[in-house]
Parts: C-alpha cells; structure tokens; sequence
C-alpha cells in the first residue's frame, strides 16, 4: 500500500520534472510579464511615459470613461467606445466573410478524391504558413489608388476616377478576411474530412430534401469544424495589429493600435496596461464561449 | 557530435558583436545619410547600427524605459529640456570639442542647451503642408490645406502624426497660442481639426513614395522631406502657412548609460565638421547650423524654396515649445480624440 | 432523371466559390512576385522586367544582416521550444492523472491565449528592466521570448502523436529489462519522431512569422526579416519591398512544399 503511494509520488514528482522547464519559460516569459501589466494598470502615469509608483484607478477609468477635456464632467468616452466597437465589429465581419468563403473552400477539398486533396490542401497551406505581413503588403497593393482593382475598374470604364479604398475600415476589413482565410479553411476541412458521406446518402434514401440533409445531418457534424475556424479567425481579428496599422493608415485603429499608442505618443501606460487587460478578457470570453459550445456539443 | 558543434555555432553567432568599436544611433526614420555613417565608419574604424523611431514621444518613451542599448539620440528642441530634467543625457560638453568653432554664434545659446554642455544642432527645419500644385492651382501657402481642404485635394490628403505641430497649427488658425491655456481655443482648435478629418485619407509617417507616385496628392509635412519629394516629382511643392508654421531643430545627443561614449563623442565633433554637415543637408533637405558648410552644398540646395523661409512668412513662423504637462495631456487627448 | 438526383457530396456553387476562394488567395500574392520584377524604383510605375532589386536585396547588408538573426532566432527557439515541448508531452500523456496536471496544462497553453501586442508590451516592460539591471542585451530576450510563445505549437503535435501510440512497443521493451530511458531512446523516440519534426517546423515557422514582439524587444541592431520589412514600408515603398517578400514567400513555400514530400512518401 505504501510502496504504491510511494510509486505515485515519485511518478508525480518525474512527471513536473519533465514538464518544468517549458513551464518555467512560460511562467517567466508570458505570465509573469501579464502580472506586470496588472500592477501597472493600476498606477498613475508618468509624464512622458513610464509610471509613478502611485496607486490610481484612473487607467481602469479612462477605459470607457472621460472627464471633458474642457467642462470636466465625466462622460462615455466616445473615442475608446468607437475603436472598441470597430474592434468587435470589424473581427465578426471578418469571421462572416472567411465563413462564407471558407466553409465551401473546406468542403470542395474535403470532396476530390484523395490524391488531389492534397494538392488543394497545400495550396491552402502556402498563404497559412506565409508571413502576415507580406500578405497584408500583397493585398495592399490590390486596392491602393493607383493598385490594382482601380487600374482595372478605370481602363474598363466602371469608373471615372480611382477610389479611395485605402485607410478606410472597408481596407482594413479587407486585410483582415484575406489574412485570415486559411485559420477558417482549416479546421472546417478537418471536420468535413472525417463526415461519413453514407449518412448522407442515406437520408437522401429515406427522401430526405437536400436543404433538410444538409441542415440535420451534415451541419451539426461539421458544426465543430466551423465553431474552431471562428474562433481561430475572430480571436486574433480582435488583437490584430499589424493589418489595420497598414491597411488602416492611422486613421481607422482598431484596439491593437490604440493599445500601442498609449505606450508611444499617448504616454499613458496604465491606460494601454487597462486597454490590454480589456482586450485579454475579450478574448478569453470568446474561448470560454467556445468551450461551453463544444462541451455542451459533446455532451448532447 | 556535429549538432553540438552546430549549436555552439549558432549561440556564437547570436551574440552580439561587442567589438571595440561599436556605436548604435538612435534617430528619426530616412534622417541619416548612409554617406556620413560610412564615412565615420571608416575614419575612425567604427561599426556604426541605426535605429530609427518616427516620433520624439516613442524615442523618450523607448529610452525612459531602459535597456535601450543607444549612444546617441536626436531629440527636437523641445523636448530636450524633458530629458535633460530626468537625467537621460551625457554632459559631453560638446562646446570644449576641437569642430565647435564652426558652430554658428546664433545657436549657441539656445534656451534649451544654452552653451551647448549637452547637445549638437543636428538640422534646422520647419512643418508646413505640401501639395501636388498639378491637382491643385490655389494658394497653398495656408492651413486650409488641411483644416478646409479644397475639392480637389478631399480623400488624398495625409496629415503627419506630429502631434504637437498638427494641433498648433489648428490652434494658431483660429487665432491661439502654442501650449495655451486657454480651453476656448483648444475646443475651437479640436472641433476645427476633428471636422476636417473626414478628408483626409491617412494620419500616417506615408513613405515618401506613396506621394511620387500620387497615391496622395498633399499632406501637412516637414520642409525636407517635401524637398526630396520633389526631386522625384516636381509637380509637389511646399508652402508655408500664412495662419502659423513651426520651426523646429534637433540636437544630437549622447545619452548617459551609453555603453560607446567615447565614439560617441567622436561622432558629436565629426558631424560639426562643415563637410560632413553638408553631407547631412544634403540627404535630408534640411539647413544645418555649420558655418563654411555651404561651401560644400550644391546652389540648387542652398536656394531651394523648402530651406529658405520667404520674407513675408518669417513673421509667422514660431519656435516650437515645450508645453507643461497638463497642457501636453490635453494635447493627447485632444490627438486620441481625432485618430479614434 | 435518375433516382438519386444529386451527389451527396455535391454542395451547389461550392466549387465556384472554392475557385473564387482560391483565386482571392493567389491573385495578390501572384501580383506581389510580379512587381518585384519590375525594373523601376517607385512600386505601380511598370520599367520593364529585371531582377535588379534582387540583387539589390542581396547586396543589402541590413537585409542580410536580419534574414541572419531571423534564421538563427528562428532555430534556437524552436530548437528549444520542441525540446522542453516534447518533455512537458511526455509528461502529460500516458497518464491517468496526477497532481498539478490542469496546472501544467493551463500554463502549457496560456501564450495563445494572450494577443500577441499585449505580450509584446508585458515583455517590453520587464525586458527592459532586465535589460537595464544585468547590462546585457544579446539575442538571448528574443530566443528566449519566442520560445515562451512558440512552445505550445510544438507541444500540440507532439502530444496528438503520444496520446495516439500504442504502449505495446515501450512495455514490451521494459518487460526485456531495458532501462527506462534506454527503451524511450530506442522505441518511443524514433516513434515520435515525426511529430518533434512537425512540432519543429511550426515552431519554426511561428517564430520567423512574428513582428509585434520582436518589434518591440529588440536591441539596437537586431532586426528580423519581419522587423526589417516593417520599417521599410514606412521608409522606402520601392519595389525592392516587393523583392524581400517575394523571398520571403519563397521561404515559406520551400518549407511547406519540404513537409509535404516528406508526409506524401509516408501514405
């Protein structure tokens, strides 16, 4: 009895002996340094930058608050509320179109025959495994003034001068969905991979309608697969920061970019340390909603 | 075996080359001629790394908060007395070194440094609008560029996130002073500058390029950098705001944890020398403050539009200001308020 | 018309909008590369074919000098991101459960769960205070950086392939009185070692995609590919940007087009 008590112990201590190096850089290197973040959310701003050890809650505050710039009365702030809702609204818009690409894209892969799957599934993998920027610079010179689609618009006519695509939220939209596609056609494959089309099929026998089939017995199986590719594609949206800083042109910022600013030319770091502890629990709602949604999938 | 030597390799690589003579400058973007850093690499066996930053705020921000790794900064006159005050800078006492002679008297006793015990004048320069005079015929000596566009220039116009010039520029159009205290102004001012941002294309350091090849057809931006747009498409000219513009210099530095001080110092006295600060005009299109220096400038540089202040707008051209910190927070957020 | 009217794998208009996917994905990339042809300085301004700004790239010593700390970034973090990885996988597979198993794999997983700008200021901050307490400010902040946010991509392949092997092998080996490690070296390892490789490369690849954090850690001097790629977007826009990314995709397709031979020969 005691020997296996012992032999627990010993399994127990072994098993964090090998894991404790990764959890060591982890603990130091991506949860200590939020630790930091905390604290400083919770002091005064330095004049230029940096803190005061001084205990405030006026980051927290400034987060969706604002004393008027000139009559002080405390108001919603009105600029933190629209990058806020860009945010948000910017990344749902972004997953519904990778959807609507990216869920047919995922199906008519999953559908050729073997061989060829895998030749269509690598071209999916050269944009996933292509440096964001890059892509965010080849998508830019797409809708720029003098790029691309203007270019073509103007010499068929369709318009009589070029439009102002760029630095616009439609540009920034635009990164986005194009950045982000293959994080949606991915796990939507690997759903609709594993869908034994013989259930199908079958209901087609039991003269099931297509819109019925596809709505009660192939959806909720690959129902999964979608749920992933949204969160993989919604969640980084959110904390994007790269593609609307190119793509946006400073004057459409996304929570990202207004995080960023508070370390720079805002000079107002616990701001910016409130604005990431913000934009964190967004997303960490996001995947606790994702969880529940897959759990309660598998329990039912 | 082999993988160890292979590791060994590549943790000997990764290190970083603290040779003897290292020296790492910290400066604004396309502001340091590749000319001048190799030829100061080359008179003094230097190796010389660049960073460049795009404002004051990130360079002090980045600085201030520690571990930096730079010897040198270039920091504007206004913000020189911030870092003076929190003790960022070496008193290198650049006026006891061998080149200050060359140094003109005018800028020696600036408020900011008088006598210069901390820092060298790197160029001299003014933020004004440039416009594409091909698209637009009227007078673009005026704020209205940008606070009333005309139709012409509407969804083409980019203004340059220099915050403090943007908002005393809107401030001095309707009548205010830099840094005022005066709240009237500063909400006339805000509301003046948020109801033209609709258009206006991008608030952005936009490449130099995006302007050459018409992507954008004006923007508010620094008398240098509209000179060298111009080299490339002379259709772009550059005007001076009757309303206001600001006059600005930045000032070379050695910061006081720099780790190469001594290449340091040698490079604060190279760049007094009048041919190497030619050298420096001459890439970024800005004056410098070295007598004799002219003799080694083109004519075509020495009479350009952008490095000569007309007479008639001398009047209006002001110094820029270090404002109180109260004052610099509204400025913020008044600056939030426009690039929400 | 026949019994079953339809295919079941057949989804009207799936195909079209697969191609149209397709062709949204390919169309700019296929511009990018065109452009870096270009003879001209000035991007959108067509001179005529050349391959002037590849060399010009190539000649570049600041472009070199970043695809050199790239790559060796690149290699150490993963190399040291897939080591303490496959660890923590053994550690945490083949188990019925010990004490601080949740702990170790919450913590395993956290770095994904953070967006990426708010761990590049989290590790702004206390790198530099490290920075300026020990004097040093080598690689090391951004090997070690990388590693942090690229351990658990190199731990979820590895653990997939753990959780799905058959113990038969490694009990047999044990049953021979071979010693632990010696029936790990000999059976479980070469077992796992396709996934080490798999978590490697996406490791790999995890760390040279990034630039916010590296933006944000780096010394003076320490630019990578990304970071360097960055800056001069806002410097230069001339069509030597479109070179270096033309490289860069290169890059990726020669590791992607690696791994696929590599599984293909497999099946």
């Amino acid at each position: 009895m005691d020997a296996q008590a012992q032999e627990i112990r010993s399994d127990t201590l072994r098993r964090w002996g090998l894991a404790l190096p990764a959890v060591t850089i982890i603990t130091l290197f991506s949860i200590l340094p939020l630790v930091v973040v905390v604290i400083y959310s919770f002091l005064a701003p330095g004049d230029f930058g940096g803190v005061r050890w001084q205990l405030s809650v006026e980051g927290w505050f400034s987060v969706l608050f604002e004393r008027d710039i000139f009559d002080d009365t405390v108001t919603l702030s009105d600029a933190h509320l629209t990058i806020l809702g860009r945010s948000v609204a910017l990344s749902l818009a972004t997953t519904v179109i990778t959807l609507i690409l990216g869920v047919p894209t995922a199906w008519f892969i999953a559908t050729r025959p073997a061989r060829q799957r895998a030749f269509w599934l690598f071209l999916i993998t050269i944009p996933f495994w292509t440096n964001l920027l890059v892509r965010t610079i080849a998508v830019q010179e797409m809708i720029r003034s003098e790029g691309v689609f203007n270019n073509l618009f103007l010499s068929v006519g369709l318009i009589d001068a070029p439009i102002q695509m760029m630095f616009t939220n439609f540009a920034v939209l635009v990164g986005m969905a194009y950045v982000f596609l293959p994080l949606m056609v991915l796990p939507v494959y690997a759903a609709i991979e594993k869908f034994d089309f013989r259930l199908a099929e079958a209901s087609y026998d039991l003269y099931a309608s297509r819109l019925y089939c596809l709505r009660k017995v192939i959806l909720p199986l690959v129902r999964p697969g979608i749920i992933a590719g949204s969160i993989l594609v919604f969640v980084p949206s959110l904390g994007a920061y790269v593609t609307p800083r190119i793509m946006g042109g400073g004057k459409s910022m996304m929570l990202g970019n207004l995080i960023e600013m508070q370390f720079g030319q805002g000079r107002n770091w616990p701001l910016g340390a409130a604005l990431s502890l913000t934009l964190t629990a967004l997303v960490l709602v996001a995947l606790v909603w994702y969880t529940r949604l897959t759990a309660g999938k598998r329990r039912g | 075996m082999q993988r160890l030597t292979l590791t060994t390799a590549l943790v000997t690589l990764a290190l970083p080359a603290w040779a003897e003579g290292t020296l790492n400058i910290y400066n604004f973007g396309l502001y340091t001629p590749p000319d001048l850093i190799a030829k100061f690499e080359k008179a003094y066996d230097v190796s010389v790394t660049l960073t460049e930053y795009d404002s004051n705020e990130t360079a002090i921000a980045k600085i201030e908060a520690g571990g930096h790794g730079f010897d040198i900064v270039v920091p504007s006159a206004a913000v020189v007395p911030i870092y003076i005050e929190k003790g960022l800078l070496l008193k290198s006492d650049p006026n006891t070194m061998e080149n200050f002679k060359h140094l003109a008297p005018d800028w020696v006793d600036v408020s900011w440094d008088p006598g210069r015990s901390y820092t060298v004048p790197y160029v001299w320069g003014t933020t004004g609008v440039m416009v594409n005079t091909d698209i637009y015929k009227g007078d673009i000596n005026t704020s209205d560029i940008f606070l009333n566009p005309p139709e012409e220039l509407k969804g083409k116009i980019n203004v340059v996130p220099a915050m403090n010039d943007v908002i005393d520029m809107a401030i001095w159009s309707v009548g205010g002073e830099s840094c005022t205290t005066d709240r009237e102004v500063l909400k006339a001012a805000r509301d003046k500058l948020v109801a033209a941002k609709p258009f206006w294309a991008s608030i952005d350091y936009a490449s130099f390029e995006k302007f050459i090849n018409e992507d954008l057809q004006a923007s508010v931006f620094w008398s240098g950098a509209a000179m060298r747009i111009r080299a490339e498409n002379p259709g772009f000219a550059y005007g001076y705001p009757k309303e206001g513009f600001s006059l600005w210099q930045d000032n070379v530095a050695i910061l006081a944890d720099a780790q190469n001080m001594d290449n340091a110092k040698l490079f604060l006295n190279f760049i007094m020398d009048p041919e190497n600060a030619a050298l420096i005009s001459t890439y970024t299109g800005y004056g410098n403050s070295i007598q004799g220096s002219e003799a080694f400038m083109s004519a075509d540089l020495l009479a350009a539009p952008e490095m000569t202040i007309p007479e008639a707008a001398k009047a209006v051209g002001h110094f820029q200001q270090t404002c109180p910190p109260e004052i610099q927070d509204l400025y913020s957020r008044i600056w939030t308020d426009l690039t929400k | 018309m026949a019994d079953r009217a339809f295919d079941t794998r057949r989804l009207p208009g799936a195909a079209t909008l697969a191609i149209a996917c397709f062709a949204i994905l390919y169309l700019p990339m296929v511009i990018l590369v065109a452009n870096s042809f270009n003879e001209g300085r000035v991007i959108g301004q067509w001179e005529g074919l050349s391959l002037h700004w590849y060399g010009k790239a190539l000649q570049n010593e600041a472009f070199v000098a970043a695809a050199k700390t790239s790559l060796i970034l690149a290699t150490l973090a993963a190399m040291i991101a897939t080591i303490t990885a496959t660890m923590a996988a053994l550690a945490t597979t083949r188990t019925r459960g010990f004490k601080g198993e949740g702990a170790i794999h919450i913590t395993l997983n956290q770095p994904i769960m953070v967006p990426e700008i708010v761990l590049a200021i989290a590790l702004l901050i206390i790198i530099a205070q490290i920075k300026q307490a020990t004097g040093y400010s080598g690689l090391g902040y951004l090997v070690i950086a990388h590693s942090a946010f690229c351990i658990p991509f190199a731990y979820m392949p590895i653990r997939a392939r753990l959780e799905g092997m058959d113990l038969t092998l490694e009990t047999a080996a044990a049953d021979l009185y071979a010693s632990r490690f010696y029936a790990f070296r000999k059976v479980t390892l070469p077992l796992l070692a396709p996934a080490i490789l798999a978590g490697f490369m996406l490791a790999f690849v995890i760390s040279l995609d990034d630039v916010v954090i590296s933006d944000f850690l780096k010394s003076p001097g320490q630019d990578t590919l990304p970071t360097y790629l960055l800056g001069e977007l806002k410097r230069n826009l001339t069509s030597e940007i479109y070179a270096i990314s033309s490289l860069l995709l290169l890059i990726s397709v020669l590791i992607v087009g690696g791994s696929w031979l590599l599984t293909r020969k497999k099946t």
